[in-house]
């Protein structure tokens, strides 16, 4: 928080705040690349660690670097994990600087804990990829980044780590890059960004390092102050799950629920589905007021003038821009622990809503390493798999920004009606 | 381009938690702890379900060892938004004469706050509770989901929790099962301070400055109530400070303090090093000892 600059009153400062956006960010990679001395140095420079948390760190007896403050101790939490001086679980952590707010989610790097490394990483706007310079690549590398698309991340940075280790050598540092950039390039993120680093010394973590005079990108903070939030939203295609419906008296219906895209003025015309009766916007109330307009993100309660056939779990939608139904969809999943198992039910959670659903097929399962997609009936752990529900209800495959859904125990990154390809 | 700021984000992400799970349990209800936490909860359950009432009681765990204060709070707040409040205490505890001075402060809040929160669950059938336990309290609470599964003993299990993906939560349980939600998870005491400043929300006087009896142990500011028993050579003194985080009197540090307004709470904060809970005695009885409690049941 080095926000609290002699120079601003605390009426300025919190005027600035208030304006300021928050990024979410995780970190993945494999065992002792140097993820947690990586984000325990980040939040030591950014002046995020408090006086006691300190403390205890330095008065631990445990120091597995080699310098004087192991700052993964700032980060490492539960207590079985200190014995075993691994991550398991994700661990959140929030620094600020005056540009931005962000949310750390430490997901452990352990094959075994791949769950949880995507616990943490679903919310992120942004992953950081750490590889040890002297092994490049691995295994895990490409898995984390399979999975950072898989969960929908639009930003990757990669914190080619250890750069100490190989004498800052551009040439280890190009051939990673070329190596990443040959893998990630298959799967479409929207920015990919590769920074060669110390975590340890703290090369290019807050500022640019004089002993990468060939490195011409921002150093990771600045990166993760720039990189963009907001891109991709839909503004055209106006949907709102309706979570709730509130009836406080005989006279007020209202639907309340986060607008997943488009905006929503009073007077529009608004279809229920599945249903599909439509209404007109009456008033957009909230606890603050009434609104002119509401978008993206914004939790509204929309109070339209008839209709009487949404519910928890419908979507109120526009009728000029109605989503796709279906029945049947294609999807790309990933499962933990147990296998898929095609012609049984599963509980399919959309929004608020659950259906059951079965599988009818398995088109062909991906494999991480090479990203080859091998046509197959075998089940294994990350597939592309066909879903067709079992439900009254149509699906409503969305066209928009709206949130990926989950199946049961695995999870689905795009849900599409099965003529279209993935 | 639009984006929301960081306090409207963590708004929004709150109340979609609180209405999920309105929406998807048969009987939640909302840990109320009268702190500061608990007030911006609070405000956001009226948010979510603004111009209805919110949709669930709140329930206080009362271990009898509370400042005047909160209770005072606790009523006339409880009062003036229209919620339904329960209020449970482990009465057999305390008839069989639990306290913090001759059980030591872990075997007290096991029974006080741990055992009585299990019971006054179990007594109201609740499927769901919310807590206003935020992620950046302490390091075992970092790691807690959103949803947060307790087996039938209201145990947590850290190193077995439920994949958690985007804002789509599982709430399936059997029977006898229940989940604890967090809608601050994300949420920070520097967020906290700054929205109950921006949205004028009432918290318990004790978190303002003035001049308080205490004595000093252990370079920790004891208040002085519920008949604390002073040890040879202590003396009470008046010092000007205000609490951090509330508890139990005897278990809440208070710090020296000038601060009196919100905007010096929050000038004071950024300018502070050391971590809020430092001030609570529970948490340091023994090394790990807030995650040894959760698994227990504590909130
Ligand atoms: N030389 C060097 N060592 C590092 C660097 N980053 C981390 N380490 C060391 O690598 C080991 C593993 O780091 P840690 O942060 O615990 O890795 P994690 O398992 O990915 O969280 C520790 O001994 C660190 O001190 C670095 O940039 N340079």
């Amino acid at each position: 928080m080095s926000v609290a600059s002699t120079t601003l009153t605390i009426e300025e400062f919190l005027a600035r705040h208030e304006s300021t956006e928050l990024l979410r960010f995780t970190t993945a990679g494999s065992v002792d690349d140097g993820k947690s001395t990586l984000i325990g140095r980040l939040l030591y420079d950014s002046k995020s660690v408090y006086e006691d948390q300190m403390q205890s760190v330095k008065d631990s007896r445990i120091n597995r670097s080699s310098g004087a403050i192991d700052f993964s101790l700032l980060t490492d939490g539960l207590r079985a994990e200190r014995e075993q001086g691994i991550t398991i679980d994700v661990a959140y952590r929030y620094f600020s600087t005056p540009r931005r707010k962000f949310i750390i989610a430490d997901t452990p790097g352990h094959e075994q804990y791949t769950r949880n490394m995507a616990t943490g990483a679903s919310t992120a706007h942004m992953a950081i990829i750490l590889i040890d310079a002297r092994k490049g690549m691995l295994p895990q590398s490409r898995r984390h980044t399979f999975i950072s698309w898989l969960l929908g991340i639009p930003h990757l940075a990669v914190a080619v780590n250890k750069m100490d280790l190989v004498d800052f050598s551009r040439d280890v540092f190009d051939r990673i890059s070329g190596e990443f950039h040959e893998f990630a390039g298959k799967l479409g993120f929207r920015g990919v960004t590769l920074i060669p680093i110390s975590a340890l010394d703290g090369d290019n973590v807050v500022s640019r390092s004089e002993r990468t005079p060939w490195y011409e990108g921002p150093a990771l903070l600045e990166h993760l102050e720039t990189a963009p939030i907001a891109s991709g939203q839909n503004f055209d295609d106006f949907r709102l799950p309706v979570q709730y419906v509130i009836r406080p008296d005989l006279h007020f219906r209202g639907f309340a629920g986060q607008i997943a895209s488009g905006l929503l003025r009073p007077g529009d015309a608004v279809m229920a589905l599945p249903s599909g009766r439509t209404s007109h916007v009456k008033t957009i109330s909230t606890y603050d007021g009434e609104l002119l307009m509401s978008r993206f993100r914004h939790n509204r309660f929309v109070s339209p003038s008839r209709t009487k056939s949404m519910f928890p779990g419908g979507d109120a939608v526009h009728p000029d821009h109605i989503p796709h139904a279906s029945r049947r969809l294609e999807a790309t999943v990933w499962m933990s622990q147990q296998p898929l198992e095609p012609g049984r039910p599963y509980i399919l959670k959309h929004t608020t809503h659950q259906v059951s659903a079965i599988v009818t097929g398995l088109r062909y399962r991906v494999d991480v390493n090479t990203l080859h997609e091998a046509a197959t009936a075998a089940r294994t752990e990350r597939d592309r798999r066909r879903i067709a529900r079992d439900h009254q209800a149509p699906a409503r495959t969305p066209t928009g920004a709206t949130a990926p859904r989950v199946v049961s125990s695995w999870w689905i990154r795009s849900l599409t009606p099965p003529s279209a390809p993935v | 381009m639009h984006s929301l700021s960081h306090l409207r984000a963590l708004e929004a992400e709150s109340i979609h938690i609180l209405r999920e799970v309105a929406a998807e349990f048969q009987k939640p209800v909302m840990l109320y702890s009268i702190g500061k936490d608990s007030s911006v909860m609070v405000r956001l359950a009226q948010k979510a379900f603004h111009p209805g009432r919110i949709p669930f009681p709140l329930l206080h765990i009362d271990t009898t060892y509370k400042f005047g204060e909160m209770i005072e709070f606790r009523d006339s707040f409880v009062r003036s938004i229209g919620a339904d409040l329960i209020v449970h205490t482990n009465k057999q505890a305390i008839a069989d004469g639990a306290n913090p001075f001759q059980l030591g402060t872990s075997k007290c809040c096991g029974l006080l706050k741990t055992r009585a929160l299990l019971d006054g669950l179990e007594a109201g059938g609740f499927d769901a509770a919310f807590g206003g336990a935020r992620r950046d309290e302490e390091k075992s609470r970092a790691k807690e989901r959103i949803y947060s599964f307790r087996d039938k003993f209201g145990q947590w299990d850290p190193k077995n929790q439920r994949p958690e993906l985007w804002n789509v939560y599982n709430g399936r349980l059997d029977k006898g099962e229940s989940i604890r939600v967090f809608p601050l998870s994300n949420w920070t005491e520097l967020d906290v301070w700054h929205y109950i400043h921006l949205e004028n929300i009432p918290v318990v006087p004790l978190y303002f400055a003035k001049p308080r009896q205490m004595v000093i142990r252990g370079g920790a500011l004891i208040p002085l109530e519920h008949d604390m028993r002073l040890l040879p050579g202590e003396k009470p003194e008046t010092v000007l400070c205000r609490m951090r985080s509330l508890g139990c009197t005897y278990c809440t540090g208070a710090i020296r303090s000038e601060a009196d307004t919100l905007p010096k709470i929050i000038e004071e904060l950024i300018g502070f090093r050391r971590s809020e809970r430092e001030n609570r005695v529970i948490d340091h009885d023994q090394e790990g000892s807030m995650e040894i409690k959760k698994r227990e049941g504590y909130f």
